[in-house]
């Protein structure tokens, strides 16, 4: 059997699938960043597969991607940070316990 | 030879992808999340695409995933506990989920053929670069002088937040926390 380009779509959907999962389990802020980082990496693994088998996305597929991974190192800091000034002001990282704006 | 090492790489991928979702400590799932992400990379390098692998390797395995690991290391309560997850919502992130894998699973498997698989290497790091800092050696590539100064105007946005945002001020502590 050939590789394709469904078998890489197959496996991106998993991640990305595992990664919303993630978002909606995990109550730890962290645990949230790794669920938004494995959704990227399912959404930057589509575009290389493009890239790879589709002739018209052999730049833009690699471009965007490299796009892509700077936008999430740069997320990935500012989440920290945000969830560091969390931890500094309340002693928390559980996303539940940070409600003090419902009213 | 590729599909078997594919299906290598896909199972280790999906496996530590699995392993992210169950664990309970950052620390647990940050090694999951290391699996998955080289797991990533070694698919770029399967599709030709040394550069981005290389890349994913650099910086999410080398700098990503370090600041999630001092993250959870700095604000983690316990070493290996974290907060229960209740068992609604196991069903509906994993009804979710599973929802969501089979739709897109449907869908991908009812994609329009490529054209014409192309032959050769992907353009590599020289085209590139070259495309996004605008200059194309080749008429018919495409550049991305644009996205690339969005991208870099928001880098430096973004780090001047995160550093104003981390700064060490006006610590509270909750009753009760040494």
């Amino acid at each position: 059997m050939d590789l394709g380009l469904p078998h890489f779509v197959l496996l991106s959907a998993f991640l990305f699938a595992v990664g919303v999962a993630c978002l909606l389990t995990k109550r730890n802020a962290i645990g949230l960043l790794m669920g938004v980082e494995l959704v990227l990496n399912a959404a930057n693994l589509n575009l290389v597969a493009a890239a790879r088998y589709w002739p018209d996305f052999r730049l833009e597929g690699q471009a965007f991607a490299v796009l892509v991974i700077v936008l999430a190192a740069a997320e990935a800091a500012i989440a920290l940070a945000i969830f560091l000034h969390l931890y500094n002001t309340h002693a928390t990282v559980n996303v539940d316990d940070a409600n003090d704006l419902r009213s | 030879m590729a599909a078997v090492l594919f299906a290598i790489v896909a199972g280790l991928t999906a496996a530590s992808a699995v392993g992210v979702l169950v664990h309970r400590g950052v620390v647990r799932s940050a090694l999951s999340l290391l699996f998955t992400l080289v797991g990533v990379a070694l698919c770029y390098f399967l599709l030709g695409a040394e550069f981005l692998g290389a890349a994913q390797l650099i910086v999410y395995v080398g700098g990503t995933l370090v600041l999630v690991a001092f993250g959870g290391m700095l604000t983690e309560a316990g070493p290996f506990a974290g907060p229960r997850v209740p068992a609604v919502g196991w069903v509906v992130g994993g009804g979710v989920g599973l929802g969501l894998f089979a739709l897109l699973a449907s869908a991908s498997l009812h994609l329009a053929r490529p054209p014409a698989t192309p032959d050769g290497p992907l353009p590599g790091v020289a085209v590139l670069g070259l495309g996004f800092l605008g200059v194309t050696a080749d008429p018919a590539d495409r550049a991305f002088l644009f996205p690339f100064e969005i991208v870099s105007v928001h880098l430096l946005v973004v780090l001047v937040g995160a550093a104003y945002l981390a700064r060490a001020k006006g610590r509270v502590r909750a009753p009760g926390v040494k």
